[in-house]
């Protein structure tokens, strides 16, 4: 049986060369995928790809079927900042992702309906319902939203819940670059070292330990979450969408491993063992169980489609 | 009404700390109850029914302002409680209460009408977009602004918005954009956005090992200090980590803000009030570091054109400081 549950290829975290990104998302017109997250979100220093490549791009996906939004930066400080958010606010023709409350303003005002994306921090059903009478018309939460608090959450009528289900988790936006300060250089004379590092670069502990991910001004973490063993812990949820971050390596299997184990084609009790080779590193769920993100609890028979289970 | 011109913001994590503000010179201080309503949920902090009583009548008897931080975010089974403090603090006749939260601004407005709305800089509005939202919407009068910006892009925020402008000016420093930074959750489960307070106490160990003393949180190694180094509190973006075999203070070193030298440019940009950060702190570093900024902030209102920090004044704060080293953060461009 095929899931009602869609899947989203979340917006490109890192800087790719320009034909890497091309490549990448022209093998991902092919996968399973129904939405596709364009743009850049992190820096604005980053240009291998012009707010036209990315347009160009996105008429390309949308003409392989799938349902296309552009995402906006998560952190704008600048005019110039500002003035690529406007361009992609009044592209007139594909939906945005509001990261930030200005571009959510803009959106509003303009009448458009939009995705109110993880920084917002939609943590209350008064924050949310607000959301839905600016024009939210889907929102994903914070990623470090447990399944309880989910569950406790009225979801306004119509309104679309996209979880962050897969990947390195974006956890805190700076205004330092910290791949500029490895590389000692100034973030405006950086040299564009993001482009050496497709994964990002791993923080380790003292001890050894991969614990945060270094992606210019953000931070990621060590492990990749994944909640793909705990799919069936999403009857009773209201999430219509699972979003799975982009990686460099494996990313279609990512995909189509989850899509597999959505609709049932993989078994519940193989679906770890199935993703165990895509992953760069160690996988965690902490976030989805309330407890420290990090956390990784496999649960030994991993629970069936579709029972519910409580987080 | 003119437009406020840096006034003094001091912390109160306590009564005493309150009265050391006030009594050395604070134009308002700012404070938060006994729970997770607020960023500074530490135990032994903050203020009950009584003490905030007594803090907002000591305040006003000498004409000062009371600010309540309700600046974490509600979550659907703890609205209520977030609600209730800000009755509380329309009760109790605080002059504005600070919050993060939309949701929150919307019954506030509705249930307090009167009562003055600031945004927290847990809001993580870094631009006049969206502090205009929040002003469109909610009606706040002041918004505070992260720690990320240079001093010319908050020139331009103060030109784009009729919202007040409050720059953090000296204390601890988030190299991390505030309400944007979920490192300690992802480490030990509490984050400030829904706990109040980040690498809290209780996920923290200190151990010493032959190789030296190990700082931990919930037993991720944060930092490890050879006997002639000074031990810090393992507040996680703060310690030495690995990077392609470079162990370094890879996010920021534990220094602390102080933007004292630049007091003639947030006079000049029109900045409406300069927050000193310290509500863990205690008392006396209140006393100390509200007598300085009192007498640097007279000192630039007197003549800006002619103003230098004194280096009494620096010699006071750097006592004070967080690791003894002082930084311009994100003001100043090359930092970042």
């Amino acid at each position: 049986m095929t899931s009602p549950i869609k899947l989203a290829l979340g917006p490109l975290l890192y800087y790719w060369p320009r034909d890497t990104v091309l490549s990448f998302y022209e093998q991902a017109a092919s996968w399973a995928v129904d939405t596709v997250y364009l743009g850049e979100t992190v820096c604005s220093r980053r240009h291998e790809l012009r707010h036209e490549d990315w347009l160009a791009l996105a008429e390309t996906l949308a003409a392989a079927g799938k349902e296309v939004v552009l995402s906006t930066q998560t952190l704008i400080e600048s005019e110039s900042d500002l003035k690529a958010l406007r361009k992609i606010v009044d592209n007139g023709r594909f939906r945005v992702e509001a990261n930030e409350f200005g571009a959510a303003n803009l959106l509003s005002k303009a009448g458009l309906a939009f995705v109110a994306g993880p920084a917002l921090n939609v943590y209350n059903p008064d924050t949310l319902a607000l959301l839905a009478n600016l024009g939210a018309m889907r929102w994903v939460p914070p990623v470090e939203m447990p399944r309880a608090m989910l569950t406790a959450m009225p979801i306004p009528a119509g309104m679309e819940t996209e979880v962050f289900a897969f990947g390195r988790l974006p956890l805190a936006f700076s205004a330092r670059c910290f791949t500029a300060r490895h590389y000692n250089l100034q973030k405006d004379a950086c040299e564009f070292r993001c482009i050496d590092h497709p994964d990002g670069l791993t923080l380790n502990t003292r001890e050894g330990e991969g614990f945060l991910t270094i992606n210019g001004i953000q931070t990621q973490s060590g492990k990749v979450h994944s909640l793909a063993h705990r799919l069936g812990e999403l009857v009773g949820t209201q999430v219509t969408a699972l979003r799975l971050s982009p990686q460099s390596q494996h990313m279609g299997d990512v995909v189509a491993t989850y899509r597999e184990a959505l609709d049932g084609t993989l078994p519940a009790n193989k679906v770890a063992t199935q993703l165990q080779p895509f992953l760069p590193a160690p996988a965690c769920d902490g976030y989805w169980l309330g407890k420290a993100g990090l956390d990784l609890e496999l649960p030994l028979t991993p629970t069936p489609l579709p029972q519910g289970a409580r987080g | 009404m003119p437009k406020p011109l840096l006034e003094l913001i001091c912390p109160a994590g306590s009564l005493p700390a309150l009265k050391a503000a006030v009594d050395h010179g604070a134009d308002s201080v700012y404070l938060g109850l006994k729970d997770n309503t607020n960023a500074r949920n530490f135990s032994g902090l903050n203020f009950d029914a009584k003490a905030l009583a007594e803090g907002v009548r000591y305040a006003h008897a000498k004409n000062r302002k009371v600010l309540m931080a309700l600046n974490t975010y509600p979550q659907p089974t703890t609205l209520k409680r977030w609600q209730q403090a800000v009755d509380t603090a329309a009760t109790a006749g605080l002059d504005a209460i600070i919050l993060a939260d939309p949701g929150l601004m919307a019954y506030a407005m509705k249930t307090h009408p009167h009562l003055r709305l600031h945004l927290s800089v847990q809001g993580s509005a870094t631009n006049y977009e969206a502090i205009n939202f929040y002003h469109e919407h909610f009606g706040i009068q002041r918004a505070v602004v992260p720690r990320v910006l240079s001093l010319p892009q908050v020139e331009n925020v103060v030109q784009h918005t009729p919202v007040e402008i409050e720059l953090f000016g000296f204390g601890g420093l988030c190299v991390m954009v505030e309400g944007r930074c979920l490192l300690s959750s992802y480490a030990c489960g509490d984050s400030p956005n829904t706990f109040g307070a980040c690498s809290p106490g209780h996920a923290v160990r200190w151990q010493q090992t032959p190789t030296g003393m190990e700082t931990r949180l919930n037993g991720v190694l944060i930092d490890r200090y050879a006997d002639h180094e000074k031990a810090g509190y393992p507040t996680l973006c703060k310690g030495r980590f690995e990077v392609q075999g470079e162990t370094y203070y890879a996010l920021e070193e534990p220094t602390s803000l102080n933007t004292l030298e630049m007091l003639p440019e947030m006079h000049r940009i029109g900045i409406a009030a300069i927050k000193i950060e310290g509500r863990q702190r205690s008392p006396a570093y209140v006393a100390q570091v509200t007598q300085v900024w009192r007498a640097a902030i007279d000192a630039v209102k007197r003549n800006p054109a002619t103003f230098k920090p004194q280096p009494a004044w620096l010699t006071q704060l750097d006592k004070v400081s967080e690791g003894s080293m002082h930084t311009l953060g994100a003001y100043y461009r090359p930092w970042k």
